[in-house]
């Protein structure tokens, strides 16, 4: 472990920076995590690339002969730092859906960032790696931390956002310099402190697993045994006071469990990564479901597969640290939510919105050639495609296309090489109601609105296509049945739907 | 038990936000079945006074008994419909996850609502005309929609006396006049309800007595007796400006 350290000098460099970018805290906290990405990542390929340049022959069969060792979990460490990670993601998961709705995801990162002295001091403590000895001093600089957060938020005018970076920074600086002074120790080269910024996974020892455990279950059980007290609290906790439940006590177990839920994930996930855990997983649940049960769930799934993968990477890139990677497989699971997801997935957003786009440009051509019909009394039942170029001012072949659109959804019928256009029922029915829609909306805006007539037509040529049964009905009846619009056009009414009425009419 | 005991009894109530006063020596007895508007200018202390009756913010000086008992021994009794803007409608819950809500005050810890608790929701919802919306995610409402769904959580409570901030602020005139139904439905019920309300012309029509408060109690008494221009004038026209220098003053200099 004390050569990997040597080998990998970009850690160090990857370090400062993220250092240095702890000043500008008040910014936006997501851009900072970007940014801690980046340079994490920059420091990984170029470790990996550094290495492998070394080792000139690592292969494909050394990968495979990982990957092998990994699933056949033949490394007792390796069951460790599996289990470690499945039961860390399912905490991270269900604590991380409060800490979302919330809307306490900068707590939880500052909140990550203020144990790191506790941990050097419960390392300084023991002069080991007791994790029960972390743990203790970990806890204690949480709340220590959070104490101190409300403490400037009461005394000061600062708001929550600058005390919590005030307090993250600080207390994570104070974490730096006791982590170097214990690196500089005669034993301090052994320890494995440093594995504390980024996490690793290989780390995680037996007693580590237990504690891991015990939150687990904790956690769970906690939020499964009162998940209907969290929720009325996190939805509305003026209301859940009223009605007597202990609202306080809820919010200080949610902040206990999640501090316990910090500390023992910072082996595997490391200090800077940590809140990311928390907040990315159910960020993606979020995005995925509107019911919090259903988001607890999702999201512990989504941290058990981001664990194992993060564990899986790591092993496989020789013990690399573990966070970045169980961070980058969240931010996958989250990314394909925001793409994919079947609800608010910007994919399906995309569609919907191209499927109304289409759906408009055919009601439009069914209006023009309605008006092309309606131009000439409605003698004879044919359109040419010249004509309806001509009236909607735009080239034989765009007319083309459109009659191609509109025949394909079996809306008009052509003929005469396709030069002749022919309502079908559903077509004539159709244009016919966006026609009605358009005028009836006309007229209710100069009678009703009182808006002047040459104010009119481009509104309705939007709202025409939204208008609903109902509210033409409401209109129809508003306008006492009017037969004309402001223009003096015929409004077609509902007889005028079937083709029979289009001979009478004319 | 005592029919006589008021619903409400406030002596002597100081409230103070962040070390300024806001509400000075209120003294009011509520009597029962009553229907109540408070009204008042804006920052005159209408939400804080039912949250400072709900113990949500902390009493400066003074005490409330509701039904004869101390608060804490009565919650169960009140039902309360906070400012629609108070909450994050695009919270993870549906329509009925929400008035299932106004049943965990009776619950108690740990206890899962019940087939029973479902029914009363459901039941609430009909009142308010939302039972088909009742899988609905709550973003998807309007205004008004919120608004019923707000009360009928606090119809799912059972209680007997109902706070209510500012029900009718922007719902549409459907919604308003379904509320104002509800709550005439309520007091031939025996219940007693007091109404954060803004607008004066309505205010007028809607409640059988009025609390016009301005920091201070201005009045209290049935409608006819307090709707009048001069009590008006005092509550909304009157400068407080001594109030509010003396609440300046009290809050630089740490008195509270």
């Amino acid at each position: 472990m004390t050569s990997a350290r040597r080998e990998h000098p970009e850690h160090g460099s990857g370090l400062s920076a993220a250092i240095s970018a702890r000043a500008n805290y008040h910014t936006i906290a997501a851009l900072r995590r970007l940014a801690h990405c980046a340079i994490l990542l920059l420091s990984i390929l170029t470790a990996t690339s550094a290495h492998a340049a070394k080792v000139s022959d690592i292969s494909k069969t050394n990968l495979g002969e990982q990957a092998l060792r990994f699933f056949t979990l033949q490394d007792p460490s390796l069951r460790y730092a599996l289990l470690g990670s499945i039961l860390l993601g399912i905490t991270c998961g269900v604590l991380g859906s409060f800490i979302v709705v919330r809307k306490m995801a900068l707590v939880g990162d500052a909140l990550s960032h203020a144990v790191l002295p506790g941990v050097a001091l419960g390392f300084l403590w023991g002069q080991t790696k007791d994790p029960f000895a972390i743990f203790i001093g970990a806890t204690i600089a949480g709340l220590i931390g959070t104490t101190a957060v409300g403490l400037i938020k009461q005394t000061t005018r600062l708001k929550e956002d600058a005390a919590l970076g005030l307090v993250l920074a600080s207390f994570f600086a104070v974490g730096i310099c006791l982590v170097t002074m214990i690196q500089r120790l005669p034993t301090g080269n052994k320890s494995g402190i440093d594995k504390f910024l980024f996490g690793q996974a290989a780390a995680i020892s037996a007693g580590d697993v237990r504690l891991i455990a015990i939150v687990a279950v904790l956690s769970v059980a906690a939020i499964t045994l009162f998940y209907k007290e969290c929720l009325v609290s996190s939805f509305d906790v003026g209301f859940a006071r009223a009605a007597g439940l202990p609202t306080r006590l809820i919010h200080h177990g949610i902040m206990l469990l999640l501090a316990f839920a910090i500390v023992v994930a910072l082996q595997a996930v490391g200090v800077v990564l940590v809140s990311a855990m928390l907040i990315t997983p159910a960020a993606a649940a979020y995005l995925l479901t509107d019911r919090m049960h259903w988001m607890l769930v999702l999201a512990a799934v989504f941290g058990m597969i981001s664990g194992v993968l993060g564990a899986f990477l790591s092993f496989l890139g020789n013990n690399l640290p573990t966070g970045p990677f169980m961070v980058l497989a969240a931010s996958a699971v989250f990314v394909s939510a925001f793409l994919f997801g079947p609800r608010h997935g910007v994919l399906v957003r995309w569609w919907k919105h191209r499927s109304r786009a289409d759906r408009i440009g055919r009601e439009n051509a069914l209006k023009s050639i309605y008006r092309v019909l309606e131009e000439r009394d409605f003698h004879g039942d044919g359109v040419s495609l010249r004509e309806l170029a001509q009236l909607r001012r735009e080239s034989i072949e765009e007319a083309r296309a459109e009659s191609v659109e509109l025949k394909r959804h079996a809306l008009v019928s052509t003929h005469e090489e396709g030069n002749m256009l022919f309502f079908t029922p559903t077509g004539w029915q159709r244009a016919c109601e966006i026609v009605r829609n358009h005028r009836l909306w006309e007229l209710y805006l100069t009678n009703a609105v009182q808006f002047a007539p040459d104010h009119v037509h481009e509104d309705a040529d939007k709202i025409e296509h939204v208008l609903g049964t109902e509210t033409v009905r409401e209109l129809e009846r508003r306008l006492q049945f009017a037969k004309r619009d402001p223009h003096g056009r015929l409004i077609p009414g509902l007889d005028d739907i079937y083709p029979g009425n289009l001979v009478r009419r004319a | 038990m005592h029919d006589s005991t008021p619903a409400l009894e406030i002596h002597d109530l100081t409230v103070a936000y962040h070390k300024k006063p806001v509400l000075w020596g209120i003294d009011l007895e509520v009597p029962r079945g009553k229907l109540i508007g408070i009204i008042g200018p804006n920052g005159a202390g209408k939400s804080t006074l039912i949250k400072a009756v709900m113990g949500l913010v902390p009493i400066s000086s003074g005490w409330v008994k509701v039904f004869g008992q101390p608060f804490k021994k009565s919650m169960q009794r009140i039902g309360y419909v906070p400012q629609r803007e108070s909450v994050d409608w695009d919270f993870p819950v549906s329509v009925m996850d929400v008035v299932l809500m106004g049943r965990y005050g009776r619950l108690g810890l740990i206890k899962r609502p019940t087939k029973e608790d479902r029914e009363v929701a459901r039941a609430c919802l009909e009142k308010v005309y939302m039972l088909p919306f009742a899988n609905r995610q709550i973003s998807n409402l309007s205004g008004g929609q919120q608004q019923r769904v707000f009360l009928a959580r606090a119809l799912a409570q059972e209680s007997d006396l109902y706070f209510m901030d500012e029900p009718f602020s922007g719902v549409d005139a459907a919604t308003e006049s379904a509320i104002i139904t509800l709550l005439h439905e309520l007091r031939e019920r025996g219940k007693t309800m007091l109404v954060v309300h803004h607008d004066l012309p309505t205010a007028r029509e809607y409640f059988d007595m009025l609390i016009l408060l301005n920091m201070r109690l201005v009045a209290f008494g049935p409608t006819s007796e307090v709707f009048t221009n001069e009590l008006l004038q005092t509550t909304y026209g009157g400068r407080l400006t001594i109030l509010s220098d003396v609440a300046e003053a009290v809050k630089e200099q740490r008195i509270l």
